[in-house]
């Protein structure tokens, strides 16, 4: 018998969507054939196993979703730091992710998320904020609903999701840099081009340290696209140099300028920098680029009682996350762009070479 | 309705991953395990990975269907919690006495090793399907994981027809299968 359709058989064996006429007959077959036989008991264990991940992965998922509700009702909530445990959050620096140290010195993630923000409600200087926004009004819905049926012939998408940030490419291929704390609230992605057609992606990669993840779009219907007119920079920007970022607060592209005002990100986090620009819920994810239009970092949450203090993560840490999916052994390759585009045009133009790679995440 | 049968109605509703039963479980322990986390060397985030964990290895046995709970879900979920967090804090090397109040407790090492295998196993199947490459890992996850049907899958990734796409997944599954196994016997 040819493989696959034993497999199939296996399958639908194992599944009970035999009749009875067939299963006896496939029985029959099993006794007499040791290795039909081994294929079922192998197939048994490998389904046993898809499972229990399924069901893992579902329970962690509705964990998750239990403790948002539970942290804005502040049942879930943060300590404030006594001597000991500061020299424990210092200890633990190098080894917890950001959103870990950053709360712990009370500062929430700011998801905006309802859920998230209030958090920070409880807590008096938690007021670090994730930049992830959390659709609710139905205006959005209807917009993308309509948007939607103007796009038939992109993926289906659910139509409702509940959390909206941004990203951009950093491959043609179809390789999208966002946040790690957009990605891990969300089962299922879309990516929306400035056109509004949706694609489905996957996550790839996610490192909780420096808060990146990459995404991966792998519908059929996106199309690669060549020569991002943009490169991602290595080294670190100087203090007071003037950038702008481009993000999707609203459910249509909206860029901000500003200028970078620290070298070090919260509580002297050397893997971001502190900017000064007007951002919002949305923004997550959302490049950060310089004047001569090469990125130098990726939005990742705000101070809430501080006017104009957000964060970003700096672009050499997306070199960082490439060496660490080869160590992975992943087979993906990825090839940053190295493209100088953008050089000495103007912020207009800049603008529109730049908003076709600009993504907004959504999902749910 | 005695405690005994509205624990069972608990654990059931655990077994199904019902939200609710997950949010009143929270809401009943948690802010327990909290401060003991929290006195004894710990943070609030740290609370909340042990409590995650805590709930995964309920999960597991309620679902393992021989969950015979001797003792108060409340008892239980503070000696997994407790347990947890005596190993992470040897992990981390920070030591020091225990600060408690006096709570129950009931053994729970043999649930903890049962825990760790599944979550070996968990590890394991994880890694085959990242290694596998796409698009098998989107197919196979949207197909086993997300439960969805071939037709979806089908238009979803763009096959022709839902039958190709079974094709596709079917091969795909004896990549899994092959790496999964590889690792499997190595990893035992």
């Amino acid at each position: 018998m040819d493989e696959l359709l034993l497999i199939e058989t296996v399958e639908r064996y194992l599944k009970g969507d035999m009749t009875a006429q067939e299963k006896t007959f496939f029985e029959e077959i099993r006794k007499k054939n040791p290795d039909i036989d081994q294929l079922v008991v192998e197939h048994t264990f490998l389904f046993h196993e898809l499972d229990k991940q399924a069901n893992i992965k579902a329970f962690k998922h509705s964990l998750y979703e239990v403790e948002s509700k539970l942290a804005e009702e502040g049942i879930i909530s943060k300590k404030q730091l006594t001597g000991k445990a500061k020299v424990v959050f210092l200890w633990k620096k190098y080894k917890r992710s950001i959103a870990v140290a950053a709360s712990i010195a009370g500062l929430v993630s700011i998801v905006t998320t309802a859920s998230i923000s209030t958090y920070n409600n409880k807590v008096d200087n938690s007021n670090i904020k994730d930049l992830i926004y959390e659709v609710k009004k139905d205006t959005d819905k209807k917009i993308a609903e309509f948007k939607d049926s103007l796009n038939q012939k992109t993926s289906k998408r659910n139509p409702n999701p509940n959390y909206r940030a941004t990203g951009f490419l950093i491959d043609g291929k179809g390789f999208i840099v966002t946040n790690a704390h957009v990605v891990n609230r969300l089962k299922t992605i879309y990516v929306e081009n400035n056109k509004g057609e949706y694609f489905t992606a996957q996550t790839i990669y996610a490192d909780k340290n420096t808060d990146l993840a990459i995404l991966k779009i792998n519908d059929t219907s996106f199309k690669a696209v060549y020569n991002l007119p943009y490169s991602i920079n290595k080294t670190n920007s100087n203090l007071g140099e003037q950038i702008f970022t481009m993000g999707y607060p609203r459910n249509e592209i909206v860029y901000g300028e500003g200028y970078l005002s620290a070298k070090s990100g919260n509580e002297g986090d050397s893997t971001a920098y502190q900017l000064s620009v007007s951002v919002n819920p949305g923004n997550s994810g959302g490049p950060v680029l310089n004047k001569n239009g090469q990125i130098i970092g990726i939005i990742t949450s705000k101070n809430s009682t501080a006017d104009g203090v957000v964060f970003a993560a700096k672009s050499k840490n997306i070199y960082k996350l490439l060496d660490a999916l080869k160590e992975n052994g992943d087979t993906v390759s990825i090839k940053l762009p190295n493209n100088t585009g953008l050089k000495g045009l103007d912020r207009e133009q800049q603008v529109k070479k730049m908003e076709d790679f600009v993504f907004m995440v959504v999902g749910n | 309705m005695s405690n005994l049968e509205q624990e069972k109605q608990l654990l059931d509703g655990l077994a199904l991953n019902d939200g609710a039963v997950i949010e009143s479980i929270y809401r009943d322990n948690y802010p327990v395990i909290q401060s003991f986390i929290l006195n004894n060397n710990g943070n609030s985030d740290e609370a909340r990975d042990i409590f995650q964990e805590a709930m995964i290895v309920i999960y597991e046995k309620a679902v393992s269907g021989n969950f015979e709970l001797n003792c108060l879900l409340k008892t239980y979920i503070y000696s997994v919690c407790r347990r947890l967090w005596l190993k992470r804090l040897h992990q981390l090397q920070r030591y020091g006495s225990l600060v408690e109040n006096i709570e129950e407790t009931v053994a729970v090492e043999e649930d903890l090793e049962i825990h760790e295998k599944h979550n070996t196993d968990f590890i394991l199947m994880e890694t085959a399907m990242n290694k596998i490459g796409e698009p098998c890992k989107s197919l196979l996850d949207a197909y086993y994981l997300q439960k969805k049907n071939m037709q979806e899958i089908a238009a979803d990734f763009g096959y022709t027809n839902a039958d190709n796409a079974k094709t596709q997944k079917y091969k795909c599954l004896v990549r899994l299968k092959k790496l999964f196994f590889a690792q499997y016997k190595n990893g035992n």
